[in-house]
């Protein structure tokens, strides 16, 4: 079944059995991690211009002091929503859209290990975005911040629907997360080309793994804490009641185990993205890849043990908080690693300064930016000062504009060419770039010092004459003017689908295996399953560091129905074929039937959840029973 | 990339501070003891963490801009090769990282243990309560002076410390006072305890900083330190009931009764409210509604008259008084010294 690339009829056969049906239910069948991918980064990058248009609102109220465009309880809504958007429909989606996209192509495969798993994923993530913003829209958003402190949010103080939306949107919304880790971690371990061993996958697969297996262990701290304050509010549990010796610290606990090991999630990605792309454009391998891999992980690991710095000033003994706070300073050391790598990478190469590149050496000084300004708050008693204030509104700033959407903005320019067969113009790119980072910085780097001034954040106005006027007006220019670079991303994106240029499989001359199948890549990904030989497929030749070679031309061609290779979990070394289940409408039916249950549970429709329940359970019967196979005799 | 952020750095790091320090909740300079050591560390670790910034600045830029050999391969594009020496940069940078990190854990963990004990011979003892969204004050009682209860203003002696306990009867806020000290959340079910004192005499502003709800923004406090005979007749004042019979004679007396009592507390009267500020002398404050408006006859009229206009969702309703009513109502609380 070896088979070598040119073989037309070979194309035709692989199209035939991975192409999904045209029309709207194909459409909506689709289980292609690409198509699956696209929409996230769609879906996500929505959520970040809805989430942009909420900060920008505030930001006008904002801009002088007894404003009084907004009032308090629109406010509210606003800046909770914004931090929901942002944290959770955005941060975290977006990188994975681009993990679904790239990972099999990374990884020499064709397609996720679970594929319709995907697709779920995907469904839930979008309905549980609706969900939560019909409530926004109908008056009944979330409006406690995103953090959600207890008994602020207990039906005592927030008696409306507001909190139950939030809290079954995040229940929900954590299925998604949890069977899209799921997915990365089993692809990782059993679909990579034969070959690629641990040592050789890319950084950002590094990046995602280690998230994934964050987000298992920390998604459920969170969906549990929702769902007893759903039951708090609803079934007038105790868990929260301080009535009944209910502990409002045990919410931040159990918040927070899940929030900061989330912080990392939303970064390593990211971080990972910057790891391969920004050596491609330095023309050099990354300065230290066993280094930033294991820091990675160090990461995550670490960032288990941090989340009590979000709550240093909420009375507990000094001497629990020092080992938070030491802690907190250790965990400064993975990122310093992966930083002087860039930063070596970038010297001991010869960069080349097209628009990614800019925004990926934009992303390392941010990140610098908004680690110092961590280093600052994890020093418990200058916590007492910093927290809460808009010094901390500025840190989380550039740590999740610095280290999250500059690598996004960058890996959009860099990918854009493999998704879509064009190039982006680089003109527009630049400009956006510019005005993006310059736009950044006015905003957010005077917001430093409001908080230095005492500005406490989460309030709707402040008073004229103690200092903050003119610094919050900085800020609301720099905001529209970050504003107008993404809107520039958005139109070059826009521009560039039409009259792009054509930009060959390989536009950039980068190392990795997506960049050896043809831009858009074929349904299928790869004619036949490569052999890896490497870290940088591509570049062996050149490089010329081990006399081995890595193969996209020869290998496997798995063409009897939908297969894919399966591999060793550390040496990758095949182990046997795996059938890939047809296109279908199950994952977004079920995806439904569960969204109908919990806006069920919302309303006290209970029989109409209980058969949203029993209909989750029928529809997963129905996926799970096999097919039969399409060929027999296949191995 | 170089000269805008460098210039905005250098205004951040040496200008704007320094027209900034003495605006009243800047903690960039503080005056107390349980406040002076945080914002050494401020300062210090501020420092530090510009000079990272400019480093990794300057490396960067160097690194991009740097001159260097562009040689071409065969198909005219850059040669690809892996020079030697960039793990250098690692070692030597986490390195130096590493140094400062375990120096600045030292120096927090000293500081810490500087401002985080409640001395142990303290000049008062107050335990604050927050509600949403003001301030109730409650002055343990001494040999010199019983106890009592005001709102959203602290008396404290010059030079000497005061214990402050923090309670919650509903969600959770902040205590912060930050020329004087950090935050310390009060939070339901909890009591949290701090200190403060203030090194040199002046009136010092604190503020909720824990979201608390729809008047988060309008939730402040005053601190006034005074020196220590003046606290003490303060006190004694304080802890009188109000002058009952001069108060019946007023004609706003009835009115008050009327509309205001069931909420607020005038000791001495029969107003015994307990769901808003004690008023006992409220006239004496320099607020009004937990730092919203200044406390004079205009404010206070427009504050009796529509509280949902100044402060939205506050928990004071709008009584709809008539103006001559308005005017009695007003008149009686301004002599509540």
């Amino acid at each position: 079944m070896v088979a070598v690339v040119g073989s037309n009829e070979l194309g035709r056969r692989l199209d035939a059995q991975w192409e999904r049906p045209r029309g709207l239910v194909g459409w909506l069948a689709t289980v292609d991690h690409k198509e699956i991918g696209i929409r996230y980064l769609v879906t996500a990058f929505s959520f970040l211009v809805i989430g942009g248009v909420e900060a920008l609102i505030m930001r006008l109220q904002l801009a002088r002091p007894n404003a009084a465009l907004l009032d308090p309880a629109e406010y509210n809504q606003l800046f909770t929503m914004h931090g929901v958007t942002m944290i959770f429909l955005y941060a975290l989606p977006i990188l994975s859209g681009f993990s679904n996209y790239l990972w099999p192509l990374l990884l020499g495969t064709r397609d996720m290990a679970f594929p319709r798993l995907n697709a779920f994923s995907y469904w839930v993530f979008l309905l549980s975005g609706i969900f939560i913003y019909v409530g926004f829209v109908t008056g009944h958003g979330p409006d406690a911040g995103w953090f959600n402190y207890v008994p602020y949010t207990s039906r005592a103080y927030d008696p409306g629907p507001n909190i139950d939306i939030y809290a079954l949107g995040m229940v929900f919304f954590g299925i998604s997360t949890t069977v899209g880790a799921v997915n990365f971690i089993v692809s990782l371990f059993k679909t990579r080309a034969p070959g690629m061993s641990v040592n050789r996958v890319p950084i950002m697969v590094w990046g995602t793994l280690t998230a994934s297996f964050g987000n298992l262990a920390a998604v459920p701290a969170v969906s549990l804490a929702f769902l007893m304050l759903w039951l708090d509010r609803q079934f007038g549990t105790h868990f929260f009641d301080v009535e009944q010796n209910g502990r409002p610290l045990l919410w931040q606990h159990l918040f927070w185990m899940f929030g900061h090991p989330w912080v990392y999630a939303i970064v390593l990605p990211a971080m990972g993205i910057v790891s391969d792309a920004l050596p491609v454009f330095c023309r050099r391998p990354l300065v230290g890849y066993t280094a930033v891999a294991l820091s990675t992980v160090a990461t995550i690991v670490l960032g288990f043990g941090v989340w009590l710095h979000h709550m240093f000033a909420t009375g507990i003994p000094p001497l629990g908080l020092s080992f938070f706070s030491a802690a907190s300073m250790a965990i400064v050391i993975p990122s310093a690693v992966a930083v002087f790598a860039w930063i070596a990478t970038i010297w001991t190469g010869r960069p080349v300064r097209a628009t990614p590149f800019l925004y990926f050496a934009g992303f390392v000084f941010l990140f610098v930016v908004g680690g110092v300004s961590g280093f600052m708050t994890a020093a418990v008693p200058l916590d007492w000062q910093l927290t809460d204030t808009y010094f901390v509104v500025a840190h989380i700033h550039y740590v999740l504009l610095g280290i999250n959407v500059f690598p996004v903005l960058g890996g959009i320019h860099f990918w854009f060419p493999k998704m879509t067969g064009r190039l982006m113009s680089e003109r527009l790119g630049r400009w956006s770039f510019w005005i993006t980072f310059t736009g950044f910085n006015v905003a957010f780097l005077p917001m430093h010092l409001t908080g230095l001034l005492g500005m406490p954040r989460r309030i709707y106005t402040y008073p004229a004459g103690v200092g903050w006027d003119g610094l919050n007006m900085l800020t609301s220019i720099g905001a529209f003017v970050v504003a107008l670079g993404v809107l520039l991303v958005v139109v070059n994106v826009i521009r560039s689908l039409k009259s792009g240029a054509i930009a060959g499989p390989n536009p950039w001359d980068a190392p990795t295996l997506e960049w050896a199948t043809s831009s858009p890549p074929p349904p299928y990904n790869f004619l036949v399953i490569p052999t890896v030989a490497s870290r940088h497929p591509l570049w062996e030749n050149r490089l010329d560091e081990t006399g081995e070679r890595s193969s996209t031309r020869v290998g496997p061609a798995l063409d009897h129905g939908r297969e894919i290779l399966r591999t060793t979990p550390l040496d990758a070394e095949p182990d046997g074929s795996v059938h890939m289940p047809e296109d279908s409408l199950l994952p977004l039916v079920t995806a439904l039937v569960m969204l109908a249950g919990f806006a069920a549970l919302l309303a006290h429709h209970w029989w109409l959840a209980l058969a949203a329940a029993i209909g989750t359970a029928i529809c997963t019967l129905v996926w799970l029973t096999p097919a039969r196979p399409a060929t027999l005799g296949a191995p | 990339m170089p000269r805008p952020r460098l210039t905005a750095i250098a205004f951040v790091v040496a200008v704007a501070p320094v027209a900034g320090i003495a605006t009243p909740l800047s903690y960039l300079r503080t005056y107390g003891p349980a406040a002076d050591p945080i914002t050494t560390l401020g300062w210090g670790l501020g420092l530090i963490a510009s000079f990272v910034c400019a480093i990794v600045g300057v490396l960067l830029l160097a690194a991009i801009f740097r001159s260097r050999p562009e040689p071409l391969d065969a198909a005219g594009r850059p040669v690809l090769q892996r020079d030697a020496g960039g793990m250098q940069f690692v070692y030597v940078g986490v390195g130096l990282s590493a140094i400062v990190l375990f120096a600045a854990t030292v120096w927090t963990l000293i500081t810490l243990s500087a401002v985080a004990a409640v001395p142990n011979t303290v000049a008062a003892g107050i335990h604050v309560v927050g509600h949403q969204w003001w301030w109730e004050v409650r002055y343990e009682g001494t040999t010199r002076s019983p106890g009592f209860t005001t709102a959203n203003e602290i008396h404290v002696p010059v030079g000497a410390p005061v214990r402050v306990e923090v309670t919650s009867p509903d969600v959770i806020h902040s205590f912060w006072v930050p020329q004087l000290g950090g935050k310390l959340d009060v939070v339901p079910g909890q009591r949290n305890v701090t200190w403060l004192e203030a090194a040199q005499a002046g009136v010092y502003q604190g503020r909720c900083a824990e979201y608390c709800g729809l008047q988060h923004a309008h939730m402040a406090l005053t601190v006034v330190a005074v020196p220590a005979e003046q606290f003490e007749a303060w006190l004694a004042r304080e802890a009188a009931d109000a002058d009952a019979q001069a108060l019946g004679a007023l004609p706003g007396a009835a009115n008050f009764e009327a509309r205001c009592a069931a909420c607020h507390t005038v000791r001495g009267t029969t107003a015994h409210g307990i769901v808003g500020p004690d008023l006992t002398h409220v006239a004496t404050r320099r607020t009004l509604a937990a730092g919203t408006l200044p406390n004079d006859r205009v404010n206070l009229v427009r504050w009796i008259a529509a509280p949902q206009d100044l402060k939205p969702g506050c928990r004071m309703p709008r009584l709809g008084l008539p103006a001559d009513e308005l005017d009695r109502v007003a008149a009686y609380v301004e002599r509540l010294h």
